[in-house]
């Protein structure tokens, strides 16, 4: 079963210069183990696709069910620099949720 | 236990926020973030236009307005609103509320230490550029070290009503009346990074409390009159974040680690210039209505170095806008977006970049954005960034014409050309904290 990320996950998103982070946290901590396997490096640098022109980190915080996405030179140079409306990743955060991942271990 | 309340998460949030804090319920001390990264360059302007400026000038008049009840209620306030110029806040401060005790915190402005630092022997390299401070010195605007919660906690223990700052980090203005009151010893790693960790939470203010939240959002109460965050703290590190009964908005553990993981980098060194907190050591638990209990965390030492943030001027920018209305309102205003840069091409105008997003389709989101082929409206966005004002400033030119000589149906061109705007760009860099030292004073 395909699901959209908004049934698992909440974000939240900003910036660090010309690197955007994007915290996800699970609405159900058991849904946790689905967020680590499904929602790999690869899968949001693809799933973002030019939007970001560098490398995508991901950093684990199990005591919170939650991973942190760091996206680097994502925002057209960052802060004052850039030209985009949304120069900060304020919204970043919502276009990831729209990510289809297979869980199929849903616990309803 | 300690009440610790922020009011402010940066210079422009709500005016109100502060003022319903020490009204609306029981705190003890008042932090306020004013600071954001490039806001020293324009405090560093100001200042060389008149030297009695250069702090947040929102501050004194704030400080006016609650004077009477801080001093009813013994309530102290910290904040990093002296920018580049902390005695001139003060005094500032003391205008606006004669009588209050004002102590500042000195020595983070290191601009005219620079060439001193380069000749011996720091190259001040950008921490995203990877260069040496010496390819941009000639346009270097502003620099200062972020300077932690001790300095802060030293202020308070002259019995100041009012503690000023300049660059102090957002999470220290938190963390220093735990020092203060409890008398957390400089050493005590994982109280720090208690503190710390509360001071990120609330240091963006509303945002702990149900702002710009996803959580359930259309269910969260009173929007309008939303309370901003309060750190319960005790001697032990373990702390709660509530808001004052009766308040809108909500507290709950989602609203609070969405918050949690706001601009994080690698949560197991959260760098500051007090202790390196690990996020990954958080227990946190609903423990009541609009409360939300934090404890179980760790940290280790703090590094070696601190934080310069440098600013610097890196060219001019525009950005101007036009509406394109039904039918064919993106066909048109992308027809428009190709005949403004045949324009620009045809000046000989040369640019570091030309960037165009189209408003109600696709400039959040680019590629990712769902499919609206045919909007009833939409927004044309062009921006221009380049090293020349002049080149800049004929690129401004170029978009109100179309609304007679483009495509049909443009509006919303009624504020005109759009201004030049020089960019001011951050330059973060390292230096050993025993070159930074900093120093007290309170101003009658």
């Amino acid at each position: 079963m395909k699901v959209p990320l908004s049934r698992l996950a909440h974000t939240r998103s900003g910036d660090k210069g010309d690197t955007a982070n994007i915290g996800v946290i699970a609405w159900d901590p058991r849904h946790y183990p689905i967020l680590l396997r499904e929602l790999t490096p690869e899968r949001v640098r693809r799933h973002f696709g030019d939007l970001v022109r560098g490398p995508v980190e991901r950093f684990e915080l199990p005591n919170l069910a939650a991973l942190n996405f760091l996206l680097h030179h994502a925002l057209g140079g960052g802060g004052t620099v850039s030209l985009r409306l949304d120069a900060q990743g304020k919204t970043l955060g919502a276009a990831v949720l729209s990510l289809e991942i297979e869980a199929d271990d849903l616990v309803e | 236990m300690i009440r610790i309340a922020n009011g402010q998460g940066f210079w422009g949030d709500w005016l109100e926020a502060p003022v319903r804090l020490v009204e609306q319920g029981p705190i003890d001390y008042l932090a306020l973030d004013y600071l954001a990264e490039v806001t020293m360059s324009i405090l560093q302007k100001q200042k060389q236009a008149d030297p009695a400026l250069g702090y947040a000038r929102d501050f004194p008049p704030l400080i006016g307005r609650i004077a009477g009840k801080i001093r009813e209620r013994g309530i102290k306030v910290i904040a990093n609103a002296g920018g580049v110029n902390p005695v001139g806040c003060a005094r500032a401060v003391l205008k606006a509320a004669a009588g209050l005790r004002v102590a500042v915190v000195l020595g983070d402005d290191v601009f005219s230490r620079l060439d001193e630092f380069l000749s011996r022997g720091y190259p001040l390299s950008g921490l995203d550029s990877g260069q040496p401070l010496s390819t941009i010195r000639d346009r270097v605007l502003s620099a200062n070290a972020y300077i932690g919660a001790f300095p802060l906690a030293e202020a308070l223990s002259t019995g100041a009503d009012v503690v000023i700052a300049g660059r102090s980090t957002d999470t220290a203005l938190a963390l220093a009346p735990m020092i203060h009151h409890f008398g957390w010893s400089d050493n005590d790693w994982d109280r720090l990074a208690a503190g710390t960790v509360a001071g990120h939470i609330v240091e963006c203010g509303a945002q702990a409390t149900g702002g710009n939240s996803q959580v359930d959002w259309q269910s969260i109460p009173d929007m309008a009159n939303i309370g901003y965050p309060i750190i319960e703290a005790e001697p032990d590190g373990v702390f709660t974040i509530t808001k004052h009964a009766g308040t809108g908005g909500r507290v709950n553990s989602h609203v609070v680690k969405e918050q949690l993981l706001y601009e994080l980098g690698d949560p197991r060194n959260y760098l500051t210039p007090d202790c390196v907190a690990d996020f990954t050591s958080i227990q946190i638990e609903d423990s009541g209505p609009d409360r939300v209990r934090l404890q179980g965390i760790r940290g280790g030492p703090r590094p070696a170095s601190l934080k310069l943030s440098i600013s610097y001027s890196a060219g001019w920018k525009a950005t101007g806008t036009l509406v394109y209305s039904w039918p064919q309102a993106l066909e048109k205003a992308r027809a428009a977006d190709a005949i403004v840069r045949e324009r620009l091409r045809l000046l000989g105008l040369g640019f570091d970049e030309i960037y165009t997003e189209i408003l109600g389709v696709n400039a959040c989101h680019g590629p990712l954005a769902p499919d609206a082929s045919d909007p009833p409206e939409v927004q044309l966005r062009i921006g221009v960034r380049g090293p020349d004002r002049g080149q800049v400033d004929r690129f401004t030119r170029e978009l109100v014409p179309l609304v007679l000589n483009g495509p049909p149906g443009a509006t919303g061109f009624g504020e005109g050309r759009p201004p030049a705007r020089e960019i001011v760009a951050y330059w973060p860099a390292l230096i050993p904290r025993e070159e930074i030292r900093t120093r007290v004073e309170v101003v009658e």
